[in-house]
């Protein structure tokens, strides 16, 4: 990494200016379907051409800093800590999507989570997200009376 | 209205017994999760928002008060005893509150912290009992013109003026600006960024942006950056109580800290790091001790307690009385009370005198309490510290799922939720600030609202924007304050954090 500090241009700084202007370019498209505008003052599309319009402004302004050199050094990610817990959201997504219900959708999560953070004890955890999905779906939906997603497990409580 | 004749009703409301518990529980969580690294009261708030849907709204924004001060407190003691603050007004406070704990004078820095939090709380919020009656007749007069041109302010000052990088800050305001845009136009029916997802016709819900920005993306900052090195808590030594010297050298810088926290607070200048700073400097500079500074001097500890705990106060003025949120965590309480159809603003006092005096009285009784918990409790705060980090993320994110989850039981919801998760990292690595984008969200279509109905009133003449002599002042202020972080550099080495 010696050679990072010296880069010439903060390619960080220029991709973020890159979807900036994609942000504007789909504010603006988008705006520019609105059919239906107002007979007095301004109609729908106004503010977010003027967004849009912003979008532009601080792309360029990214552009220039990123020219002026690159920035100090940044600390490096963890990826695999960062996958673990995308492996926990994506657990959430499915088993929300499939119909598993509330209390394992949490169970997932807390055991991939706590593995990112370097814990190996599974199934324990596995065990502690399900009670915590348990007592919370009880909490919501007796308490509170509001509803979580079921599955077979909810169904039966 | 005679401000104590109304303050006396807000007590009758304050006082029954389950407001008390609304404000006890709100207290606990409010100190529990200042004490806890990784979340802070905007994010506890906004978990509670669709927790909160089916109860008592008076209740609720009671709660929601407590949250707030409670955490300014709770924050107080990570700082001394860790030097990690578990909030970001604190983090002046760990320089020599910390300092103070290792020379084995913890206990009189947390009293110095709690009892300066309470003095100026109080103070502070007698100064908001005061001043906002005075605040709504000045409101009164506002029209759509004058509030476009507040809200521009707050824009401005929220994201430019107090941040590391005014670009940087901008471009959160612009993302949360964008975000704010998605949903059905309310003027003309029309969807707008919704890409023919249904899902997306309501807009984008302040819970998931909020949790996904704080809860899932400082789950995941802390885990890419995994510093495993235990922290070190300081046990508290000794006695709690302050001596008398300590005492006479901690009402001054109370004092001073209340003067600067409230009125910085009720400015749109977005939240409590610079009140505490500039209590720092002005103790450090009046002090008869300066040797003792680095090394745990007490005034560094009062003063800047004081100033958080009194901006706390202030904030609330601006989002009382004129709807206008100047931090992460009043943004989320506007939220809050647009959630059972209440607008803060002069109507707010007309119409619900009876909540709006019961949250002012209710902050009262929640500093008292927050006295109580937090001084000989200190022992209970600090064995929430012992939670293993694995464990503390874990419960971290299944709150945050759940939070979302009840918001609106959708998976187009729970994949947001960790798109703004990845969102939060990416500008956590980068150095965005994410208050910003919260306010953006949330203060952006009212914004919108403001100004197209300003420019239907005049016909679609611009002009209407300029010619009222408070509109006017008021965008000039904004102009000067985007420039502001040109000219005072000084301010831009500290950088206000997370919420």
């Amino acid at each position: 990494m010696a050679q990072a500090g010296h880069r010439s241009v903060d390619r960080s700084a220029v991709a973020v200016g890159t979807g900036l202007l994609g942000l504007a370019a789909l504010t603006a498209w988008d705006a520019s379907r609105l059919t239906v505008t107002s007979v007095y003052g301004m109609g729908p599309q106004a503010v977010p051409y003027l967004v849009a319009g912003g979008f532009v402004l601080l792309a360029l302004g990214h552009f220039a800093v990123a020219a002026r050199g690159a920035l100090p050094e940044r600390e490096p990610v963890d990826r695999r800590a960062v996958a673990w817990i995308g492996l926990g959201l994506a657990g959430l997504i499915i088993a929300v999507g499939l119909g598993l219900g509330f209390i394992p959708a949490m169970a997932l999560l807390f055991a991939a989570t706590a593995r990112a953070f370097g814990r190996k004890a599974a199934v324990a955890d596995l065990a502690i997200g399900l009670i915590l999905g348990f007592l919370i779906y009880l909490g919501f939906t007796r308490l509170l009376t509001l509803s979580l997603p079921q599955g077979p497990l909810e169904r039966l409580l | 209205m005679d401000s104590f004749a109304a303050l006396g009703q807000g007590f009758l409301v304050a006082l029954q017994p389950a407001k008390l518990l609304y404000a006890l529980v709100g207290v606990f969580l409010g100190t529990a999760v200042g004490v806890l690294p990784g979340i802070g009261p905007a994010l506890t708030v906004a978990l509670l928002l669709p927790v909160t849907f089916k109860l008592d709204p008076t209740g609720s924004l009671i709660m929601f008060a407590g949250i707030y001060y409670g955490g300014m407190y709770g924050g107080s003691t990570t700082s001394i005893l860790i030097n990690t603050p578990g909030e970001s007004a604190s983090m002046i406070t760990a320089l020599e509150g910390n300092k103070m704990a290792k020379a084995g004078r913890g206990g009189p820095a947390l009293a110095t912290a709690a009892i300066g939090s309470f003095v100026a709380g109080t103070i502070a919020t007698v100064a908001l009992a005061l001043f906002a009656p005075w605040l709504v007749e000045l409101a009164i007069q506002f029209g759509p013109a004058e509030y476009f041109a507040l809200m521009v302010v707050a824009f401005v000052t929220v994201s430019a003026t107090f941040g590391d990088s005014p670009l940087r800050g901008l471009t959160s305001l612009f993302v949360g600006l964008f975000l704010g845009l998605v949903g059905i136009d309310r003027l003309t029916g029309q969807a707008r960024l919704t890409f023919e997802v249904p899902a997306l016709l309501d807009g984008i819900e302040v819970t998931t942006l909020a949790v996904g920005l704080f809860a899932v993306g400082e789950a995941l900052f802390v885990a890419s950056r995994r510093k495993h090195a235990p922290e070190e808590i300081e046990p508290v030594r000794g006695s709690l109580w302050m001596t008398k010297e300590d005492w006479r050298r901690s009402w001054a810088p109370w004092l001073r800290g209340t003067a600067l926290g409230f009125p910085i607070g009720a400015l749109p200048a977005g939240g409590a790091e610079i009140p505490t700073f500039l209590s720092y400097t002005v103790e450090k500079r009046l002090t008869k001790h300066p040797e003792e500074y680095g090394h745990g001097a007490i005034e560094g500890v009062a003063g800047p307690e004081a100033a958080n705990n009194a901006s706390a106060a202030g904030t609330l003025m601006p989002l009382l009385t004129l709807g206008l949120p100047t931090s992460a965590t009043a943004a989320i309480m506007l939220a809050g009370f647009q959630q059972y159809g209440l607008n803060p603003g002069p109507l707010l006092f007309a119409e619900r005198p009876d909540l709006v005096w019961g949250l002012i009285a209710s902050l009262f009784v929640a500093n008292a309490m927050l006295v109580i918990l937090n001084l000989p409790l200190v022992g209970l705060w600090v064995r929430l510290l012992a939670i293993p980090q694995p464990w503390l993320y874990a419960g971290i994110l299944v709150f945050a799922a759940m939070g979302t989850i009840a918001a609106k039981p959708s998976l187009v919801e729970i994949a947001m939720l960790a798109g703004f998760g990845a969102l939060g990292l990416a500008m956590r690595v980068l150095d965005y600030p994410i208050a910003p984008m919260v306010v953006g969200l949330i203060l952006g279509p009212m914004a919108e609202t403001q100004l197209r109905r300003a420019l239907s009133i005049s016909l679609g003449d611009p002009r209407v924007l300029v010619e009222s002599p408070i509109a006017a002042v008021l965008l000039a202020v904004a102009a000067l304050a985007l420039l502001a972080p040109y000219l005072i550099r000084g301010l831009g080495r500290f950088k206000p954090a997370k919420d």
